[in-house]
């Protein structure tokens, strides 16, 4: 039997541990969600109002996650928020009739993106635009316009 | 008035000579990374000094700020009712932030300090002097294999600061405070991002162990032979390294923020 020297039973426990922390953030840290470039498409929607949207927040379809928004630019034009879609390959059967809006996760949470398909047979393809948009609904317009409306009331 | 100017100026001269000479003494050592990689049992046993003896530091540090991270921010959590996300709060500050950084600051003071005096030390006795008598280079033999240790070591560590910093959270939310446990790991995964969380807190980490591991040769290695010049040094580089560890972070978050 050979003797395991102290410094070398050191130095392995050290990298195995190491390696292995490096291993786990990087497990835990992976997004089941995520999808390269080569399994998706891009889609485009122009919308009045995004609210606090962001980059990578969830495009979902009947509530499931589907794709990802890639890119979120303004018009200089005609001043509304472009926003690129990047969706899962295996959904591309949309109609161009389908409808996206901005919805939130819960009272305080995300926003993030909604999918309703429409009934045309027609299909949208990469890089296509989607015609039908509702804005995100900023919850302190809302508030700020039943109170308004309150006061007129009376 | 004349005086406090003339101090002001030569404090400016000194700190600017010291910064040169470690950037050339760097430079310097350039050359020898590649050569050292000959001698592999000269870094193993570096790796073992510098690395596997600050483990259980390490372990335990992260433990204990991955369960007060948790705790602090559970109670400002529940006033939104969102305390499942404490996990994601916790881990996204772990690996951004606190992994790279208190690794790097308890590297310096375990590591860094016994290198700067064991260098220092060589140098009173005229250790490195003797090997340059023996056409032995010092660089290569005794500065760069701690280096290289210091450059792997750092990086390591903070990963492991950061997964003990997560179980220890994990521990504390789950088993103290009552949070789910899939909705604890679930939300760590939608958070914390690969790209954005995990390799630039890498790559902080190695930054910091390039300068901690450099700076506690360089102070060494230009220490005064005495007894009061090997403590002077080893004190200068932890607070020196955790001062540019601080402000490189800032640095870094800030190059960082800016991609965004």
């Amino acid at each position: 039997m050979q003797e395991v020297r102290a410094i070398d039973f050191g130095v392995g426990l050290f990298i195995l541990l190491g390696l292995a922390s490096v291993l786990f953030l990087v497990v835990q840290t992976i997004d089941p969600g995520r999808m390269d470039s080569d399994n998706s498409y891009l889609l485009e929607a122009r919308f009045d109002q995004i609210g606090d949207l962001k980059v990578r927040a969830p495009v979902a379809l009947a509530g499931v996650t589907i794709g990802r928004v890639s890119d979120i630019s303004v018009d200089p034009v005609d001043f509304r928020a472009v926003v690129q879609l990047q969706i899962d390959a295996k959904y591309n059967n949309f109609p161009v009739d389908t409808d996206a809006s901005i919805a939130t996760a819960g009272l305080l949470g995300g926003k993030y993106i909604e999918l309703t398909p429409g009934g045309d047979t027609d299909l949208l393809v990469d890089k296509d635009e989607i015609e039908f948009t509702q804005s995100a609904i900023l919850l302190e317009n809302l508030i700020g316009k039943y109170m308004l409306n309150g006061s007129t009331d009376k | 008035m004349n005086l406090t100017i003339r101090d002001c100026l030569h404090g400016f001269r000194g700190f600017a000579a010291t910064f040169g000479s470690f950037q050339l003494f760097s430079i310097r050592l350039l050359p020898y990374i590649p050569r050292i990689f000959a001698r592999p049992l000269l870094i193993t046993e570096q790796l073992y000094t510098i690395g596997a003896l600050s483990l259980v530091l390490i372990m335990f540090g992260g433990l204990f700020v991955g369960m007060v991270l948790v705790l602090q921010s559970f109670t400002t959590l529940a006033e939104f009712g969102s305390t499942d996300s404490v996990g994601a709060f916790a881990s996204q500050a772990l690996v951004r932030e606190l992994g790279p950084v208190v690794a790097a600051l308890l590297f310096a003071g375990r590591a860094g300090s016994s290198v700067a005096s064991e260098v220092g030390l060589m140098r009173a006795t005229d250790q490195i002097a003797a090997m340059e008598l023996m056409a032995v280079d010092p660089m290569e033999r005794i500065i760069a294999p701690r280096v290289i240790a210091g450059v792997i070591s750092v990086p390591l560590l903070a990963a492991i600061f950061s997964a003990m910093g997560i179980f220890g959270g994990y521990l504390v939310a789950t088993q103290v405070l009552g949070v789910d446990t899939g909705a604890f790991w679930g939300h760590i995964n939608v958070r914390v991002e690969l790209g954005q969380d995990v390799v630039n807190g890498f790559m902080k980490s190695v930054v910091f162990g390039i300068s901690a591991s450099l700076m506690a040769v360089f102070e060494g290695y230009h220490a005064q032979p005495t007894a009061a010049g090997i403590s002077n040094a080893a004190t200068r580089t932890v607070v020196i390294t955790s001062v540019w560890i601080l402000l490189l972070d800032f640095i870094m978050t800030g190059l960082t923020m800016a991609k965004v």
